[in-house]
């Protein structure tokens, strides 16, 4: 048995097949859906860092291909930032599979939701382990299709409305992928993420159609990945219930277009191309845009979700800035930053959870002194938020070191000073709620939505526990080969952009 | 003169003539009475291209396809005058089109 | 290869009709269910043998040119009639169960000889190559849809039927008047002769404008539409889904026939394509935007069909300009996978939408909030078929939409982009429209109506087959690249 071809589709299917059957399932098998889920889920976490030993360690490279006739090809293929992303994703989906568990006890439509959730997660892996532009554009909008029915969830007006904003945004970023996916393929033939160097072969005169498609794809990306002025639908789509919104956030969809992003940029176009093309310019002043007003706008926020929304719209464009300056240090950057901003925000937004699902909190004002009487979630949620700021020895502290060494190496000096302008700014929205949360006297008796033996139901702590576990550990330990900034390097270095 | 050139004017003016009342008249009778002039001008052209100087027989293909159309004629006529009836047998006769002629 | 069974497989519908014409009332779906099977299978053993060997040229009863009628079945040929043999199929179960409903059972004895008519006009019209025998299948096909149209006996559905049949004798008439045009210049019917001999003259050229206007109105090309979406909004519900399924692919394929073969070469097809690019966009964003708007859930999917037109007409314009052989196959592979994904995936939403329909009482997409709960797999059905219509991989509809865009790309003409791109927005825009509506647990479900054995599972898997053919993207090239050659007549091809 050909591990290598079968190693992909069997990761694929181990969240497919468990979510095709949850559908069938009625409402009151809960045991048999979440013995599914998480059969599944740990099945994809252990096949996925077998994948890891076998890529890191053997050297195997694992590829699985179909012709689509006429000369397009469905291609997974697993390397090195495959296997960054698909280890985040399948980590992050198990811990937020338990914590789904905990969190909609008793809520009507769960095999729906966990049917769609697995499906969710096929989508993602598979957009990870795409090997052509074409395979990840037909994962791409699988993801839009079924996290879909995850925003509108509880099927409220609100909701509905959501979900409609929701899927103008997406279904236009898949269109403007479509566009240039099929405009690239008739300029230059069918493309390949492991084949280098096709598109600079092209004369000079495509230059300006190559640039214009570029455009394109950073529109189509840009969409889920919450570019400023496509980030609208972000906010909006809080309203679905807390383990979607980190599940979008940390990630499904968000990391799905930062990843589309990256990907154009190192292996479609090249990087140094890009910057020949004088692409990466106009790239990098639109991840400082999105910077720096999602961080304004974070602020503006008293919804806490809402805040943590605009909080990724603003982190997300890191990893954007940090392929668009041609630096090894920023490209570690941009590659490392996908899983730290994934273990962080997905903790802050199972903290949020906790606070709405157990006390009934969800604008900021009303958390007065909410984390001492949810300790550990308060605890929890700031580590996190410390991390977002980027104290040390955090994971979001290396990520931003990174950046800032990338910048003032390639000469570019404003990067530092964009870095300190929106720690600052990140200061300014987080350190407020955690003083609301452990400083303040509550104004009234705090009304207890679910009782349970520790502050919240076990399921939805020992997620965040888990990973804000991680995010320190990714900080103090990054120096290790194996840490997500060491992987960082190995897979940078394999694109001969590190040093 | 020849008459293939006046035959397939008078053909064409009927077509036309044909076309233009079935898109005007709003009486469902007279458009289908429309559409039958329509066709006898589509008739008359293949007709005359059955023609052949003296001396010489007459092509039998246009023949053929004059008789085949005046079958496929009477059918949609007969076709659209039952539709017609059932139209009126229903209507409320509230807008143009669901009205009959009432010369029937 | 048995070489009777082109002219049998002809011959089989219509003495299906005869047949069940003479069966008493009660056994009359009996008699047509055998005539459906049948009809099924016979196109099966066609396309094997043309993928095998070579497209099936032959004259009817064995009379030599310019007297028979030819019949000429090519790969084109192929991918329409075996469209039509799985609708078909799928169509008559489905009406098997619909008109055993009570309220129906009236209806019933008038349906089955209509519609193997119908059938049999719509196979016939894949397979002749003579341009007169044409026009009398294109009229045959006209008078069954229509008095299938009629067959719901209200108002609506009358007015609409004499509305489309008028609408459609026009339109032959003008087909004749061409064909006419066309003997007095090379005295010729048979396809394939006119178009080696045809000469370039104004004669030709408004023969070539006749008929293009005439296939154009019966295929409701905008501005020729305004007959669609009340003649199939309103009648039942299986035979809407023949006629946005088939019936306007009938006049579609003529229309390609004629373009590709019959004036190939000559100036009209080149210069006029422009033309019916900017019908498509007209097509594809009205049509679209209407459907949007509408409240009538049988409204919203007939204006769909114009849309998705839309993105048919797009191998005009696209072949009338430059391009490689190589793209001029991706446009042709992208028309046909268009005409069979759309074929499918409208079958089954109108199949479903007569199951919500029968299951709710109700036709306003308004009132039918929660259907979902009481018709779960119709549900699931209407999503496989709206994943297909909106062309999001992995379903026919992408394939389609995939193999146009590059096409497109290729030819320069960048305006035409607009089709798939915009129509692919707005498509997803009225199916989650409808889909969000009939999934919505905010009103209690208002289920009664019992819907039968026959009738869910034909329209999933319709729907399923939308999907599915997108994986076999291999055998319908083939078809294309290798069994058709009027791809290599310089309509296309390698």
């Amino acid at each position: 048995m050909n591990l290598n071809f079968w190693l992909p589709l069997i990761v694929l299917a181990s969240s497919l097949f468990p979510g095709l059957i949850i559908f069938f399932l009625s409402e009151e098998r809960s045991t048999l859906r979440t013995a599914l889920n998480l059969t599944g889920a740990t099945l994809k976490v252990v096949l996925a860092h077998f994948m890891a030993y076998r890529l890191l360690v053997l050297g195997h490279v694992h590829e699985a291909g179909f012709g689509m006739g006429l000369g397009s090809m469905f291609v997974l293929r697993v390397d090195f930032l495959s296997l960054m992303f698909l280890s985040l994703s399948s980590n992050l989906w198990l811990v937020t599979t338990l914590y789904a568990v905990g969190y909609l006890e008793g809520s009507p439509n769960r095999s729906r939701f966990f049917g769609f959730f697995s499906l969710c997660v096929t989508a993602s892996t598979g957009v990870a382990m795409a090997g052509n532009p074409l395979t990840l554009f037909i994962f791409y909008e699988f993801l839009t299709l079924v996290t879909y029915p995850l925003v509108v969830h509880r099927e409220t007006g609100p909701a509905l409305r959501a979900g409609r904003t929701y899927l103008w945004y997406t279904v236009f970023g898949g269109s403007m992928v479509f566009l240039g996916v099929v405009w690239l393929q008739t300029l230059a033939g069918p493309l390949d993420f492991a084949g280098t160097g096709v598109l600079q072969t092209l004369g000079t005169e495509h230059h300006f159609t190559l640039g214009l498609i570029f455009g394109v794809l950073i529109t189509g990306f840009g969409v889920k990945a919450a570019l400023v002025p496509l980030h609208g639908w972000l906010p909006v789509a809080m309203i679905a219930p807390a383990p979607v919104s980190a599940l979008l956030h940390a990630v499904a969809v968000v990391k799905a277009g930062a990843f589309g992003i990256v990907r154009t940029v190192f292996d479609v176009y090249g990087r140094d191309f890009a910057g020949q093309l004088g692409l990466l310019g106009p790239l990098a002043f639109v991840a400082v845009l999105t910077i720096i007003f999602g961080s304004l706008q974070a602020i503006a926020q008293t919804d806490l979700k809402k805040r943590l929304a605009y909080s990724t719209v603003s982190q997300i464009s890191y990893i954007t800035l940090g392929t668009a300056l041609i630096a090894p240090f920023s490209t570690v950057a941009a590659i490392v930053h996908l899983v730290h901003q994934g273990i962080m925000k997905i903790t802050l937004f199972f903290c949020a959870g906790n606070f709405a699902e157990t006390l009934g909190l969800h604008d900021i004002r009303e958390m007065k002194g909410a984390a001492r009487r949810m300790p550990l979630t308060g605890v929890l949620f700031t580590t996190a938020a410390m991390g977002m700021i980027g104290v040390p020895p955090l994971a979001g502290f290396v990520s931003k070191w990174y950046l800032g060494l990338g910048g003032l190496g390639a000469g570019q000096n404003w990067v530092v000073m964009i870095l300190v302008l929106s720690s600052l700014l990140n200061a300014v929205y987080f350190l407020p709620v955690i003083s609301t949360l452990w400083f303040e006297q509550p104004d009234q008796e705090w009304v207890i939505m679910r009782s349970s033996r520790f502050e919240a139901p076990w399921t939805l702590l020992l997620p965040p526990l888990l990973t804000a576990a991680a995010s320190i550990l990714a900080g103090l330990f990054a120096a290790w080969t194996w840490s997500p900034l060491g992987v960082a390097r190995q897979i940078a270095s394999g694109m001969g952009m590190w040093p | 003169m020849s008459p293939i050139p006046l035959y397939s004017a008078a053909a064409l003016i009927l077509f036309g003539i044909g076309l233009f009342g079935l898109a005007a008249h709003p009486y469902l009778v007279r458009k289908i009475m429309a559409v039958n002039v329509m066709a006898g001008g589509v008739f008359l052209f293949l007709i005359s291209l059955a023609y052949a100087p003296a001396g010489r027989h007459p092509d039998p293909v246009p023949q053929a396809m004059v008789l085949t159309g005046i079958v496929v004629a009477i059918s949609t006529t007969a076709f659209s005058l039952f539709l017609v009836r059932q139209i009126e047998a229903k209507s409320t006769g509230s807008d143009q089109m669901n009205q009959a002629d009432h010369v029937d | 290869m048995w070489t009777e069974l082109p002219g049998l497989f002809l011959l089989l519908p219509f003495a299906g009709t005869g047949l069940v014409f003479l069966l008493p009332n009660q056994t009359r779906p009996y008699g047509g269910l055998l005539a459906a099977i049948l009809l099924f299978l016979a196109p099966w053993a066609i396309a094997a043998d043309v993928y095998t060997n070579s497209p099936i040229d032959m004259n009817l009863g064995g009379w030599p040119q310019p007297l028979g009628i030819g019949i000429y079945i090519d790969g084109l040929s192929v991918l329409f009639l075996l469209l039509t043999a799985v609708v078909g199929l799928l169509v008559s179960v489905y009406a098997w169960s619909y008109f055993s409903l009570p309220e129906n059972k009236t209806k019933e004895p008038h349906f089955w000889p209509l519609w193997l008519i119908l059938w049999g006009g719509l196979n016939a019209l894949f397979s002749t190559a003579d341009i007169f025998n044409t026009y009398v299948l294109l009229e045959l096909v006209g008078i069954s849809a229509a008095a299938l149209t009629a067959l719901a006996g209200n108002l609506l559905s009358l007015t609409a039927a004499l509305r489309y049949f008028l609408v459609a004798v026009a339109g032959s008439l003008a087909f004749l008047l061409g064909v006419g045009f066309i003997y007095a210049q090379t005295g010729q019917l048979d396809m394939y002769t006119v178009a080696q001999s045809a000469p370039d003259t104004s004669l030709m050229a408004a023969a070539f404008g006749l008929i293009s206007v005439g296939l154009m109105s019966k295929t409701a090309l905008f501005p020729f539409h305004f007959w669609l979406p009340p003649a199939h909004g309103n009648a039942p519900a299986p035979i809407s889904a023949a006629l946005s399924a088939l019936v306007i692919k009938g006049s579609f394929f003529v229309l390609l026939k004629f373009w590709f073969v019959v004036f190939h070469g000559l100036s009209g097809p080149e210069q006029t394509g422009w033309i019916l690019g900017i019908l498509a966009l007209a097509a594809t964003l009205w049509g679209s935007y209407q459907a949007l708007i509408q409240s009538r859930l049988k409204l919203i999917i007939a204006y769909s069909s114009v849309g998705q037109l839309g993105y048919m007409f797009l191998i005009f314009p696209l072949l009338s300009g430059v391009l490689d052989p190589g793209w001029k196959l991706q446009a042709w592979a992208g028309c046909g996978y268009q005409v069979l994904s759309h074929g499918l995936a409208k079958a089954a939403l109108f199949l479903a939408a007569g199951n919500l329909i029968q299951a709710s009482g109700t036709d306003n997409i308004h009132q039918l909030r929660n259907i979902a709960v009481c018709l779960p797999m119709t549900s699931f059905t209407m999503g496989l078929a709206g994943v297909s219509l909106m062309g999001l991989p992995p379903s026919g509809g992408f394939m389609a939409k995939w193999l146009l865009l590059q096409a497109i790309l290729a030819s320069g003409q960048w305006w035409l982009a607009l089709v798939p791109v915009l129509g692919g927005l707005l498509t997803a825009g009225y199916i989650f429209r409808l889909l969000s509506h009939t999934f919505v647990s905010d009103t209690q479900a208002a289920c009664y109506g019992r819907v039968f054995w026959g009738m869910d599972k034909t329209a999933l898997f319709l729907a399923l087959s939308s999907i599915l053919i997108g994986f076999r993207a291999q055998e319908v090239v083939f078809f294309l690249q290798e069994r058709t050659p009027i791809l290599a007549l310089g309509g296309g091809g390698p």
